[in-house]
């Protein structure tokens, strides 16, 4: 492997690693802020357990998110000097704007939320964490807006070589953003559906195989309460309401990935078509999508591949909304691309060893088919079983079948599998390009970048896998540890969030009877006599 | 001088200074979780009184690379580029500092804890290591060719002036953080801190003063000369105060003697963002290395909006969390008994 290749992989196994945190905090805020904002309106306690319990495990996930996005930052310059050269003036912006607007208004108001459990009034605490989850939002909003410049360059021109931003309204308001932010944050609650669905039922699970739960003659369930920190009556309605929650935010965000998807899918046959020929492994011209296709589809010689199930017509309804128009296959764009953006990389020294070599146009279609079909695939399978989920608890607790339970906890890697795909897809789509020109032909055809061109040339092949090998492998120890934490705090159920429940404040409370209302805000509940009046929440 | 490329390089310092203020005192209570603190309560109280603010802390440093991006690209690509390893591990040390953070108190076991204080304590060594030794470079010079790469190896950036700024920086944070503690905890950690203040701050400041001077020994003016001058009155005065026992004046007075000693610096190094160690022609300047006035533009709106918000919401943060911590208000460690057992008694009615 040469610099080009190791920059590559660390880009790719980084921004994926990054990419399993950053949808989960984003939807698991949003969810938890809604949450209080319920107890806030209703005094429900079980609202208060549920934003206590699922906040923890947000805040476990939240901190890996922050750790791993500072290396995404750096590595643009550490990594790809010549590509931050060249795009500098334009997609630094976003980045700036980012950390500004995004980053301090996120990372601020959350300390705040952590720590004012006691300090701050209840409405002003819960403003504190919608502040933090906005923050996320627009932190994705304006890092795609980075990330679509790269998809489908606009509001630029050209000089001195360098593209140089002309059109800032252009820029921040790209079609191809507007519509991947939606997509992104659906995809986000995928994730934080599937993490509140697969988690809530093996606590149902739990609670009917301890015999806490039972099922009367009718099939529905009869809560009960047993003499384990935190297992009363309330925490039956925790469980089967985040069980609820998660399944309906699971299959909401399915259907709005789909919508969005969709529009993304009609963009990118314009933007890049031959990333979407690549996604279908489509060689020849056509209309039918393809269900399954056999043979090397990373094999450059179309001849190799054969699409043995075919739907005629969906292929044209994905490009262009009718059953008809003919979609370009691979065969016909080759020659297009050669014919605007050569056949082969300058002999410039930016390319280093590959100047002058043949540019493969084609993406490595291995992965961009079965990238798009994986994305797709796991995305429906969580919230078709999300459907399911919701029947199967329409009677208030989960079967008492383990196999279930399992299938359960294990389908919460569907949509991180999905949202990993997805984009593993985009980007890989877009090769050779690390800039995809943008083709309209109103547009700015002379902004490009080749990947092979934007890695750092002042930066050895040895440095770089030294960062690889350091960086994947602790972030290969932290996802152990993270993992680890999050399902000792998950077992451990709501009286790991609530040390309040640990201590013997957890028999014969029936639901309402509880008194820890936001407006009492739990202040001097901790039922240790004589505890000092704390002037923080102490998280730490 | 043209204007717009000028007052990036302000906002930039501007940006540095910032993080270096605020967290200079985090990443020096990081480092005193070893040297300073004597047992678990000490490092709790230590831990809370940076508890809510770190992270937002940190988010300074974010905005001062992803500006110097967005201002000045090749300034942004040459620098990162060439301390390609020394930023690695700044990187490594941040990730770890956060995680620990977060993941400490956890699990109730002595070996974890002591596993997460050795990752706060090195992990603020090596970042303000790291960070210094970065800001030392960026005044002094680098072996850049004429198109902005690293020439001689992996290491070619080692320099006298890489160790110089990296002491300053941890020298710094070490003092502002025992400054901080004073300000922010009472009982015996507040006179402790304050005992060690006095004792440290005119060995550990040295190098930043070294490093101010010899920044103006290559490039100085008399404006930056005079910036040299009151950061020394200002660290002396810092002193002073802290024997009287005004904590809060020498926090302030500390301030004082950073933004000077910064002042000092970047300004003797303007024009000049990143000279060449190889040829002054390669140098990269306010000038050669910015971004278009259209784009410096657009930052400056945001910028003009942004960071006063950022700074009110701040300083809001730092007034909801006055109040001082002392080991009295720390309670005990949480340990849960999970909710799952080997035989639940479950509860008849």
């Amino acid at each position: 492997m040469d610099a080009l290749e190791i920059a590559r992989w660390q880009f790719g196994i980084t921004t994926v690693y990054h990419f399993m945190m950053v949808p989960l905090t984003i939807g698991l805020g949003l969810v938890v802020a809604v949450m209080q904002t319920l107890w806030h309106r209703t005094g429900k306690t079980e609202y208060l357990r549920m934003t206590k319990f699922w906040g923890k495990l947000f805040l476990i996930n939240f901190i890996m998110g922050v750790a791993t996005g500072i290396v995404q930052e750096f590595q643009f310059g550490m990594a790809w000097s010549e590509y931050s050269r060249f795009v500098g003036d334009v997609f630094g912006a976003p980045l700036a704007m980012e950390a500004l607007l995004a980053f301090f208004v996120e990372s601020t108001f959350l300390g705040l939320w952590i720590f004012g459990w006691k300090q701050l009034k209840p409405a002003v605490h819960l403003a504190c964490l919608w502040i933090a989850v906005v923050g996320s939002v627009f932190s994705a909003y304006f890092i795609i807006v980075a990330n679509s410049w790269m998809q489908h360059p606009v509001g630029v021109e050209m000089i001195n070589g360098r593209p140089v931003m002309t059109d800032a309204w252009a820029v921040f308001t790209n079609n191809t953003a507007l519509v991947a932010v939606p997509h992104t944050i659906f995809g986000a609650l995928a994730v934080a559906g599937a993490f509140l669905l697969g988690i809530a039922w093996y606590h149902l699970w739990r609670r009917r195989h301890d015999g806490i739960d039972t099922v009367g003659p009718d099939g529905k369930v009869i809560p009960g309460q047993a003499d384990i920190p935190g297992r009363d009556l309330t925490d039956h309605s925790v469980w089967i309401r985040s069980l609820r929650i998660g399944a309906v935010v699971a299959m909401i965000s399915f259907a709005g990935t789909a919508l969005t998807g969709d529009l993304q899918g009609k963009l990118m046959f314009e933007q890049q078509p031959m990333k979407m020929a690549a996604a279908e492994a489509a060689c020849h011209d056509g209309t039918g999508f393809s269900v399954l296709s056999v043979g090397n589809v990373g094999s450059q010689n179309c001849d190799d591949i054969v699409a043995v199930i075919e739907v005629p017509g969906i292929l044209s309804f994905l490009a262009k909304g009718d059953f008809t128009t003919e979609v370009k296959g691979v065969n016909s764009l080759l020659p297009e691309y050669q014919a605007k953006y050569g056949t082969n990389l300058p002999d410039n020294p930016i390319y280093g060893d590959r100047a002058g070599q043949e540019i493969e146009y084609v993406p490595v279609m291995e992965v961009t088919y079965w990238g798009f079909r994986m994305m797709i695939g796991f995305g429906g399978m969580a919230a078709f079983a999300a459907l399911l989920a919701l029947w199967a608890t329409r009677n208030g607790t989960v079967p008492a079948s383990r196999g279930l339970m399992r299938l359960a906890v294990f389908g919460i890697l569907a949509p991180f599998g999905a949202n990993a795909a997805g984009w593993i897809f985009t980007e890989m789509g877009r090769q050779p390009f690390v800039v995809a020109p943008n083709p309209d032909p109103s547009g700015i055809d002379q902004v490009f970048m080749f990947t092979a061109a934007a890695v750092s040339p002042g930066v050895s092949a040895g440095e770089l896998l030294t960062s690889l090998v350091v960086l994947a492998s602790i972030y290969a120890v932290l996802l152990v540890v993270e993992v680890k934490l999050l399902v000792k705090y998950i077992r451990g159920g709501v009286a790991s969030a609530m040390p309040e429940l640990a201590h013997g404040r957890t028999r014969g409370q029936e639901p309402g009877d509880d008194d820890e209302g936001p407006g009492a805000s739990g202040s001097t509940k901790d039922g240790r006599p004589g505890a000092p009046d704390d002037v923080l929440a102490f998280a730490y | 001088m043209e204007l717009l490329p000028t007052i990036w390089f302000v906002a930039i310092a501007l940006l540095w200074t910032g993080y270096l203020f605020l967290e200079g005192f985090d990443l020096g209570v990081g480092m005193l979780m070893k040297l300073f603190a004597r047992n678990n309560t000490d490092r709790r109280v230590l831990l809370n009184t940076i508890g809510p603010v770190w992270d937002g802390n940190e988010v300074w440093l974010l905005t001062a690379a992803g500006a110097t991006f967005a201002a000045f690209p090749l300034w942004y690509a040459s620098l990162f580029s060439a301390l390609y390893l020394p930023l690695l591990l700044v990187l490594v040390a941040l990730i770890f500092r956060a995680v620990a953070f977060e993941y400490r108190g956890k699990v109730d076991t002595e070996r974890w804890r002591t596993g997460w204080d050795l990752a706060i304590a090195a992990g603020s060594f090596v970042a303000a290591f790291g960070v210094g030794a970065t800001l030392a470079l960026t005044t002094t010079g680098l072996p850049l060719n004429a198109n902005g790469d690293r020439e001689g190896g992996p290491f070619a950036w080692f320099s006298g002036y890489a160790l110089l700024g990296g002491f300053a920086v941890v020298g710094f944070a070490i003092v502002h953080g025992l400054a901080f503690l004073a300000l922010k905890t009472d009982g015996e950690v507040r006179h402790r801190a304050r005992r060690w203040f006095v004792r440290l701050l005119p060995v550990l400041l040295l190098p930043l003063a070294a490093w101010a001077v010899s920044v103006q020994l290559l490039s100085g003016e008399p404006w930056t000369w005079g910036a040299v001058v009151v950061a020394v009155v200002a660290a002396v005065l810092a002193w002073s105060f802290a024997r009287r026992g005004s904590e809060g004046k020498a926090f302030l007075a500390l301030g004082v003697f950073l933004v000077a000693g910064t002042a000092s610096i970047f300004g003797a190094a303007f024009p000049v963002v990143l000279p060449s160690t190889i040829n002054p022609d390669f140098s990269l300047t306010v000038i050669n290395a910015s971004s278009s006035d259209y784009t410096l533009g657009l930052m400056s709106i945001v910028a003009a909006i942004g960071l006063p918000l950022v700074l009110a919401y701040q300083a809001w943060t730092y007034w909801v969390f006055r109040r001082r911590v002392s080991a009295s208000h720390i309670p005990e460690a949480h340990s849960f008994l999970p909710a799952i057992a080997a035989k639940a008694m479950v509860i008849k009615d």
